[in-house]
């Protein structure tokens, strides 16, 4: 079975979350061919080409694919599509945006975010904020799938020796311009790649308090998020929150700060693989899902956190 | 303008959901549902819109059981004019919802359409994009500004590194998310007025589509517990715990 995977790319570097969606790709088959859709984007396409596993890679280079609208590529996906039994991308917003549009132009049921894959038609997803596990069958003759990437291992970016193929791109539907970005600029890593996490919440009561989350986060070459309230209430950007309808992450250590514990942050978090809770209120439902408490003050744990760090280095 | 306002009828937020012993799915007798939440931000970025001229009439539609004629009404208090059900007793997936919408936006004739990004329960994240693909029109997604303009809307849209901007032709689709707004709560004489406005009534055999499922849930277990966890005492022994013991850091 051929299988075809969205990459998410900014032509020139592939982004992380397209090696997961990789990895996934090849549970369902062993000719896994990717798709880079931008505008100059050779480079991409290149680096896509040693991908380990990669087998073929389609680019399709052309200006009204640049800034990923959606309008543009949907078209360019159903063209392809025909030739696959599964066709992935990532449960990232690229993918969440795109692949919908495109499997409605394929009269396909997609399955969303799916954390594992049981047999080429059956897949487990979570549903209800992840407090439940629905296990789905598909009957539709292409798979259009999303993955949840925490729920694959990434696929290692070298090794491989894709062929390169160039597609006719489908033109300018015209239907949307870009306008412009804001993106949030960070030294620290990605908060879906990071290994280790550490969030604030309504706790923190300010901006400026997230310093202190920063330095720490420097300490440990973290990455740093957020639950809702502190995104609402404007204290980091919206592109640090963490939750069932924020990111998704599993880092190996997530230090949860003045955050309660709504199953809505659950959902984004509860699968890292050891979870950190402080705060000030003992029965906080965060402590339920933590391995390590610390019922403290914020204000006067943090700093001892960080003084205790320096201490054991 | 008419405005068509998408609401589903889930399970409330703050609900913490059962999964059935039989494993058929989860439990949903006699339990408090509500409108997703993302749809009362959409019925509420109407209503901003109605208020501030550039929309005259707000229609919001729910496809499902009969019961979803309650978040008809939550809408209609709110300050949608009219309501539109789609009965079915087969659970719809999105790509069925999209089409039962399409087929009421064209008898409508609406040029534009709100709705969340996501439902709550089966948090899918589909059911938008699809629409706008079986329509041929511009889409938003996961939109948190919206801005009426001469050649249709500019919209923000919350991103994984950020905001985006985009301008959106008419006619289009957005799905919005937490951050466009806040929403109202209906006032007692509103809900009182909601009462007396009109609903129809279709099936998706009216409207000429096929809701035939075409995933089939075959499980719905809980997700693995996470074992319980310690209580520490002291910054010295958290860093002691995640160095020495569980070797994070
Ligand atoms: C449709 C929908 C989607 C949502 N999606 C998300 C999502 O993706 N992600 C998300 O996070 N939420 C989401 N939410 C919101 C969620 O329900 C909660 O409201 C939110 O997670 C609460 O954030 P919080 O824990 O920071 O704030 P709160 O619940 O207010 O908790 C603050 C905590 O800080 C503690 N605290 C306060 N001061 C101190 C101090 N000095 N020292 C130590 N501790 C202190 C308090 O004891 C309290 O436990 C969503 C909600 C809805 C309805
Ligand atoms: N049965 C339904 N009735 C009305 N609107 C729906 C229904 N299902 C989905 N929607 C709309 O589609 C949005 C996204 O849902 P979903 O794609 O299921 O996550 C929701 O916020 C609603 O606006």
């Amino acid at each position: 079975m051929s299988v075809l995977v969205i990459a998410e790319h900014d032509n020139a570097e592939i982004r992380a979350a397209t090696l997961n969606t990789v990895t996934a790709a090849q549970q369902l088959g062993d000719d896994i061919h990717v798709l880079v859709a931008g505008a100059d984007c050779a480079a991409a396409a290149n680096v896509a080409c040693q991908i380990s596993g990669v087998t073929k890679v389609h680019v399709a280079d052309a200006p009204e694919y640049a800034h990923d609208l959606v309008e543009n590529i949907a078209p360019l996906i159903q063209q392809l599509a025909g030739d696959f039994s599964h066709v992935l991308a990532p449960a990232s917003t690229y993918g969440k945006n795109i692949l919908p549009r495109a499997a409605a132009l394929l009269d396909v049921q997609q399955i969303s975010d799916i954390t594992e894959i049981q047999s080429a038609d059956t897949f487990v997803r979570p549903i209800y904020a992840g407090n439940a596990m629905a296990t789905v069958q598909s009957t539709d003759a292409i798979k259009l799938i999303t993955v949840r990437t925490t729920a694959f291992e990434a696929a290692a970016e070298t090794g491989g020796s894709a062929t390169l193929e160039e597609v006719a791109a489908t033109g300018d539907t015209g239907l949307s311009q870009f306008v412009g970005q804001e993106l949030t600029r960070s030294e620290r890593p990605e908060l879906t790649t990071a290994g280790i996490i550490i969030s604030g919440g309504r706790g923190m009561q300010s901006s400026e308090n997230f310093a202190m989350l920063e330095r720490i986060a420097d300490k440990l070459g973290a990455a740093v998020g957020a639950s809702r309230a502190a995104v609402d209430a404007g204290y980091v950007p919206n592109d640090y929150q963490v939750g069932q309808t924020g990111k998704v992450v599993a880092p190996d250590l997530y230090i949860a700060v003045g955050i309660s514990g709504a199953i809505q942050h659950l959902a984004g978090m509860k699968d890292s693989k050891v979870i950190v809770a402080i705060n000030k209120d003992e029965e906080a439902p965060i402590f339920q899902v933590a391995d390590f408490g610390w019922a403290a003050d914020l204000f006067k744990a943090i700093p001892e956190f960080e003084a205790a760090l320096d201490d054991a280095a | 303008m008419k405005v068509l306002v998408p609401v589903k009828r889930v399970i409330d937020a703050n609900i913490k959901v059962r999964v059935k012993a039989d494993q058929s799915g989860v439990e949903l007798n006699n339990v408090k549902m509500a409108m997703n939440p993302f749809c009362e931000i959409a019925v509420e970025e109407a209503i901003r819109m109605k208020e501030a001229g550039s929309v005259e009439e707000i229609i919001v539609v729910a496809a499902g059981p009969e019961k979803s004629q309650e978040t008809l009404r939550t809408g209609l208090a709110m300050g949608a004019d009219r309501g539109v059900l789609i009965t079915s007793d087969t659970p719809l997936e999105p790509l069925s919802v999209a089409k039962l919408l399409k087929a009421v936006v064209e008898k409508e004739g609406t040029e534009l359409v709100l709705m969340g990004k996501q439902a709550i329960d089966g948090d899918n994240n589909q059911t938008g994009q699809m629409l706008s693909a079986l329509l041929g029109w511009s889409l938003g997604t996961f939109v948190s500004t919206i801005e009426c303009n001469d050649g249709g809307y500019k919209v923000v849209r919350e991103v994984d590194g950020g905001l985006e901007s985009v301008q959106l032709t008419k006619p289009s689709v957005i799905t919005v998310d937490l951050r466009l707004n806040e929403p109202r709560y209906a006032s007692l004489p509103n809900i009182m007025k909601a009462k007396k406005k009109q609903i129809d009534y279709y099936t998706p055999d009216d409207l000429g589509v096929d809701v035939t499922p075409r995933v089939h849930v075959l499980k719905v277990v809980e997700p693995p517990p996470r074992e319980a966890g310690i209580m520490v005492q002291s910054a010295a022994e958290l860093v002691d715990k995640l160095k020495n013991e569980a070797k994070v850091i």
